[in-house]
């Protein structure tokens, strides 16, 4: 039998503000427990939040750069219910009237392009932290990470394949990432999602019944769950099963989901417009200034890539699907007008080199405008590009500029003709048996000889006069 | 001359002038309380060393000929749900019992820098939720009238210390009529601001949209006195009014010519005991001699105050009272065998059984199904309440009629009668739901020689107005309002 899957998306992203959402308290990671937190995030009686405008500006720019309608009269409601790391006993979100509702996004999938709806956006407040000490007699509890804004986004049922969870997921990062208000740093739970998931027969118009796995906190972790709920929810029908309507947890260290609770167990939030806050009311004026300080967004950029630049069109996606990388393309391109070379350092050698070092690319310890110089040097003929190879991997490992680490290496290409001449003559007259080939007409076989000639000269030699002059021997 | 028979703005002018020192003055007050209060139990906490320790520093600032505030030096005590740093805060509830604030609230810190001296915190019903001060955890206080008698509640801790001259002032909070109604009761002067005029923030939340803070004091001159220190905006609260607050002393004016007064036709029918009725209506009758038009008007929607108050009130606390489960501060159960029990452990025990009544009732409200059967509907009354006062501030300056339907009862009499108890906020709950200004003040005695309060309603912000009306009626019936239960004691 044939399946379709259907999967919406609930994407909590945390705000980049300096403080809280109810208080002056510092957002920051880390930090000792139960440090970064006043009376009013850790409710406190007779305590009041007072609402932080840079939330409201934030939610908003991520509505905008969403294509959402922007609320001008929205509120904010209490969700209540028991747990120790909630220290008012209720959650501060929005329930009926969303911020930002009606948005969508358009992703790209093997070339394919489909629009994926956003049903809203809206703000609310992150809960503390449960710390289960094995060694101690019980949990504590560190409210620092109580009371750090986040917004809610959440998807309409529009994707079809967890290639389209990913493309989706990647494209609203890249987006949050481009406004600058997350960021976005997965390890560190400021983006996480929950997936919902059902599937049906394909053709079938009704949806199936669907199933809720939360707080997946990596990319990888989101496709392997949504590869295995699907895989499960179509077995448990092939074999006559139902689907219950449940919450699971994902183990990603299992590679499996279990069930943690079924509809009947889920709670009776009892939400309730928040009393102790204000409407929140987004005039035309405060719209029409966030507005204006919209960025250039991915989409935007990779065609300023393609017609500026005259990249390719997969060239162009790659570099901008992440700001920090764009943004170093840019600098490097800066400075070096061969931006088709910079590309393809940046797509090769620097991603290679990132994902051996496993470091993030904002820590990367080649300054974009050293990889600029770097092809500089191949351009003007200082060094060859097989050099260059081995100069990038110093530089990577010790920071150093292209200049300094050629001459410490003593890697200047080799251009003089008389020594180059000799190695050609050498390479010939030691293989006779390709110099036959390349008489007989196998053209390739002169492949063989330039890289004997290369060997000779360790890679040093320009490779343009190799070829002239290997030519012009064999011709002879 | 007896020092603790002065007003608020007597005792404030003699320290000043230098003819009352304030350590004096508190020492007067903390020895009548340490005297009498064994019998009255108005007090959860008394401050006695702080108290005195403040009074030296403010006569230091006096003397020195620093400017202080026209309230410097005067001994003042606080309702306990009303946060004071350092000094425990307990709602008069189990709890709370040892809760002692890392912060204050606005109104404490204004308090604080106008030079005053805390003298203590006030009991009261538990989370503020009652009309008699009996569901404190720790004591009832008794009405200084009759020691039988309840003082009225919430703020029944407040109303009664003014009234038995235990402090020059003392605030209260009102959320259904918990300053005006224990005013009445105990023959003392009690206004609950507009919605807003006031900071909530470090008020221990019980209704948040009808919680307000307000003064309780011995006679109306002092209640400007204390609006003009308690009143602002605040930027720690959210729905606090950013607007410009008067100097409410210029508002105590013998004049009441030509103001326009209504009546409700609905505030004097039925369960109205007949003396108070009586009362009123003679009252109306000296306003009318006083030179203003008193006019019958009517609020049709008199009768759905309550239910509609009971519902918003009960499910705002069942929210707000839900932080109260054992983990960060406060009482937590001893015996308990997984996390679950123990917040049902903790708040079976930390809670009375008026405050689980209320969290029940809000909790049902807002319940998924019945929300808009209830919680909806009760929001819906509550904008066509609002209209209605609208309706009649078009044509009048303030609505006038009995603070509360009976005089204070017998302690015991009611408590155990929910419904009955409630049905004694009918003239008071339309006011905080409208979050309109209200003002208590007494306008007779009954034949029991109890109290008899007569309330103002005014528009939003005019506090001036119920001043002025409060102040002229009180100058022209210069009633002797010694409580007789009190000088049993003396
Ligand atoms: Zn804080």
């Amino acid at each position: 039998m044939d399946y379709e899957v259907v999967i919406g998306l609930e994407v909590h992203a945390e705000l980049a503000t300096r403080s809280k959402i109810y208080c002056s308290c510092t957002t920051e990671f880390g930090g000792e427990p139960n440090t970064h937190c006043c009376p009013i995030c850790t409710g406190m009686p007779g305590v009041l939040p007072v609402l932080n405008k840079k939330v409201v500006e934030y939610a908003v720019k991520a509505g905008l750069a969403t294509n959402c309608n922007i609320a001008s009269f929205s509120k904010q409601d209490r969700k209540n219910y028991f747990y120790p790391d909630l220290p008012k006993a209720f959650q501060t979100s929005q329930y009926d009237l969303p911020l930002c509702f009606g948005g969508a996004i358009e992703i790209d999938v093997n070339g394919v392009k489909k629009s994926i709806g956003l049903t809203r956006i809206h703000i609310e407040e992150d809960a503390g932290k449960l710390i289960h000490d094995a060694w101690a007699d019980g949990t504590l509890v560190d409210y620092n990470r109580c009371g750090v804004p986040l917004i809610e986004i959440v998807s309409e049922p529009d994707l079809r394949s967890a290639d389209e969870v990913k493309a989706y997921f990647e494209k609203l990062k890249s987006i949050l990432e481009y406004i600058e208000v997350s960021d976005c740093k997965m390890q560190e739970g400021s983006l996480r999602a929950d997936v919902n998931l059902s599937v049906r027969k394909r053709g079938q118009r009704e949806f199936g019944t669907r199933t809720e796995m939360k707080n997946l906190n990596s990319i990888k972790a989101i496709v392997r769950a949504v590869e295995a709920e699907t895989k499960r929810q179509i077995e448990e029908l092939e074999y006559g099963g139902t689907i219950i309507q449940e919450t699971r947890r994902w183990d990603d260290n299992k590679g499996e989901s279990y069930a943690m609770r079924s509809k009947e167990e889920a709670h009776d939030y009892r939400y309730f417009p928040e009393p102790d806050l204000l409407p929140i009311v987004v005039g035309e004026e405060w719209l029409s200034q966030i507005k204006a300080e919209i960025p250039e967004l991915p989409d935007q950029r990779k065609s300023r890539y393609v017609e500026k630049f005259e990249l390719p069109e997969y060239d162009a996606a790659v570099l901008t699907s992440s700001k920090i990388i764009a943004d170093y393309f840019e600098a490097a391109a800066a400075v070096n007008s061969n931006v088709k070379a910079i590309s393809n350092w940046i797509m090769g050698d620097l991603m290679r080199a990132i994902n051996e070092k496993e470091i993030e690319f904002s820590n990367i310890p080649v300054a974009p405008e050293d990889l600029a110089g770097l092809i500089g040097l191949i351009d003007k003929g200082t060094i060859t590009g097989k050099a260059a190879k081995k100069v990038f991997d110093i530089m990577f490992e010790t920071g150093k500029k292209p200049m300094d680490v050629v001459k410490e290496e003593g890697l200047e290409a080799v251009n003089d003709e008389a020594a180059i001449l000799l190695a050609v003559k050498e390479a010939i007259s030691n293989n006779p048996k390709s110099v036959e080939d390349y008489k007989a007409g196998k053209k390739q076989a002169i492949g063989f000889l330039v890289g004997q000639i290369m060997k000779a000269t360790k890679g040093k030699a320009q490779p343009q006069t190799v070829n002239e002059l290997l030519v012009k021997e064999l011709e002879k | 001359m007896e020092i603790c028979k002065l007003t608020a703005c007597q005792t404030a002018e003699m320290i000043r002038k230098r003819e009352l020192g304030v350590e004096e003055v508190t020492k007067a007050y903390l020895d009548r309380v340490e005297k009498l209060d064994t019998s009255l139990d108005s007090f959860v906490t008394v401050c006695n060393e702080e108290a005195m320790d403040s009074a030296r520093r403010v006569q230091k600032r006096i003397d020195s000929g620093e400017a202080v505030s026209k309230a410097a030096g005067l001994p003042i005590a606080l309702k306990d749900n009303i946060c004071t740093m350092g000094v425990k805060t307990t709602c008069a509830s189990r709890m709370l019992g040892d809760f002692n604030p890392p912060y204050d609230a606005t109104v404490s810190k204004k308090l604080k820098a106008a030079d005053t001296v805390l003298l203590g915190k006030l009991n009261m019903d538990e989370f503020a939720m009652g009309g008699s001060t009996e569901s404190s955890y720790f004591k009832i206080t008794k009405n200084p009238w009759d020691l039988e008698r309840v003082p009225g509640g919430s703020s029944g801790g407040s109303a009664a210390a003014v009234a038995a001259d235990f402090t020059t002032f003392a605030l209260g909070s009102d959320t259904g009529g918990s300053i005006r109604q224990p005013s009445s009761f105990c023959g003392v002067v009690g206004l609950k601001p507009t919605y807003g005029a006031v900071s909530r923030y470090g008020l221990v939340a019980f209704a948040s949209s009808l919680d307000q803070i307000g003064p309780i004091t011995k006679d109306v001159a002092d209640c400007a006195l204390a609006m003009n220190l308690i009143t602002g905006h605040d930027c720690m609260d959210s729905t606090s009014a950013d607007i410009k607050y008067p100097d409410y002393l210029e508002f105590l004016k013998n004049d009441i010519k030509g103001m326009k007064i209504g009546i409700p036709k609905e505030y004097l029918g039925q369960g109205l005991n007949s003396e108070v009725k009586e009362a009123i209506l003679n009252s109306l009758k000296q306003l009318e001699g006083m030179g203003a038009v008193c006019e019958e008007v009517s609020l049709p929607l008199t009768e759905y105050a309550i239910p509609a108050y009971y519902l918003i009130s009960s499910a705002e606390a069942s929210s707000n009272l839900a932080r109260y489960d054992g983990v960060k501060y406060g009482y937590r159960a001893e015996k308990y065998t997984d996390l679950l029990d123990m917040y049902k452990q903790t708040r079976d025990e930390g809670f009375g059984d008026e405050v689980k009544r209320r969290i029940i009732l809000g909790t049902y409200a807002l319940s998924s199904g019945y929300y808009d059967a209830y919680y909806k509907k009760a929001l819906q009354v509550r904008t066509l309440i609002q209209n209605d006062f609208n309706k009649v501030f078009k044509d009048y300056d303030l609505i006038v009629g009995p603070t509360a339907p009976t005089t204070a009862y017998k302690i015991g009499e009611k408590s155990k009668d929910p419904i009955q108890m409630y049905l004694g906020d009918i003239f008071t709950v339309s006011a905080n739901i409208a979050g309109l200004p209200g003002i208590s003040l007494p306008c007779a005695k009954d034949s029991k020689n109890l109290p008899i309060g007569i309330q103002f309603i005014g528009k939003a912000f005019d506090e001036g107005s119920l001043i002025r009306a409060a102040y002229t009626f009180e100058q022209n019936t210069k009633l002797d309002m010694e409580p007789a239960g009190l000088s049993t004691l003396i």
